[in-house]
């Protein structure tokens, strides 16, 4: 099973690291300032936006989001 | 979120971060963090030091033994908890204001005589907590709060410094690049003696808006073409180098022996002395 993008909205701050650096363009910042995964389907688990996450706002999970 | 890494290691009632949106200390410390993880290193026998400045916030987000120090006196006090107990794995988290500027005596006698510390720099070209004064390491002709026309002062170069005055342990890496910083940061926590990893990062709330440099995502997007890595850097002339930053080993070596070594040696013949 290929492990796709969670965000904890929480921890998020908006700064967009991950929008710019998502390979499928699939993450964007929301109308509260927070990034929200648009197809998540769509995701190759790169781990790019994870690791690049000034805030560990981003993790890994299965298909109903669980980690 | 229950068991992953970030619940592991990082105190959950202090998130999130006091750091801005985009900076690169949030980076550096998850690099560290999934380094220790991925070396099942004992945390009992782990100490960080830190220093003053927005990335010697680090220590209070970790589950570790963290002591938060004066302004630049982190390596003198993480030196006296080495000395005191050498078994202990030692990790001083700095700035580049912190460890180049205030501490700069600090680190270069660390160097000189090869403690087994291992320094890590977030280098983000300024002094971001107190808003933006240009440091030792503010590249030429870029603005801070304190050089309006442009910083006419060349910058140090961290790696060459710390090379010269005999780290046996040099690597630079750029928060663009994690998990080569996680690999640095393995490296640098196995090596026996003074290693130095210098973590190049953005401040993109101070010095990036300065500079016009655009938001967190433009800043991180312009690494991408300034990151040479030691290898490449060595066919390229020095005018292609000019803008570059480069990343990789520049130092590893282990031709000199750790100081905690060379003090235990000496107390073992002061006391055969004495017997006979």
């Amino acid at each position: 099973m290929k492990l796709k993008v969670v965000i904890d909205r929480k921890m998020c701050k908006g700064c967009g690291i991950c929008v710019v650096l998502c390979p499928k363009k699939i993450l964007k910042i929301d109308e509260e300032g927070k990034a929200s995964v648009t197809e998540r389907q769509e995701c190759i688990g790169c781990r790019q936006c994870e690791f690049h996450c000034p805030d560990f706002a981003i993790l890994m999970g299965d298909d109903d989001g669980q980690l | 979120m229950k068991n992953n890494i970030y619940d592991k290691y990082l105190v959950e009632e202090k998130m999130p971060t006091m750091w801005c949106p985009g900076c690169g200390n949030g980076i550096v410390l998850q690099s560290i963090i999934r380094a220790i993880d991925e070396m099942d290193l004992d945390p009992e026998k782990i100490v960080f030091v830190s220093g003053i400045g927005c990335s010697s916030r680090a220590v209070n987000y970790l589950k570790f033994d963290c002591m938060h120090t004066n302004h630049g006196r982190a390596i003198a006090f993480a030196t006296g908890i080495k000395m005191a107990n050498p078994e202990l794995k030692v990790i001083v988290l700095t700035g580049d204001g912190d460890c180049a500027s205030i501490g700069g005596n600090h680190l270069i006698h660390a160097c000189r005589r090869n403690i087994d510390l291992t320094v890590i720099c977030m280098n983000n070209s300024n002094y971001g907590m107190t808003g933006g004064q240009y440091s030792p390491t503010t590249p030429l002709n870029s603005f801070t709060k304190t050089s309006v026309y442009g910083s006419y002062e060349p910058p140090f170069d961290l790696c060459d410094l710390t090379k010269s005055a005999g780290a046996t342990y040099v690597a630079r890496c750029a928060t663009y690049l994690p998990v080569q910083m996680k690999d640095i940061i393995k490296k640098a926590l196995n090596h026996h003696g003074l290693s130095f990893v210098d973590c190049a990062s953005d401040c993109p709330s101070l010095y990036g808006r300065l500079n016009r440099l655009g938001d967190a995502g433009e800043m991180m997007l312009r690494w991408k073409d300034r990151l040479v890595s030691v290898t490449q850097s060595q066919k390229m002339s020095e005018e292609e180098l000019k803008d570059k930053v480069i990343w990789g080993e520049f130092v590893n070596k282990s031709d000199r022996m750790e100081y905690t070594d060379i003090y235990k040696e000496n107390i073992r013949r002061a006391k055969e002395a004495a017997h006979e």
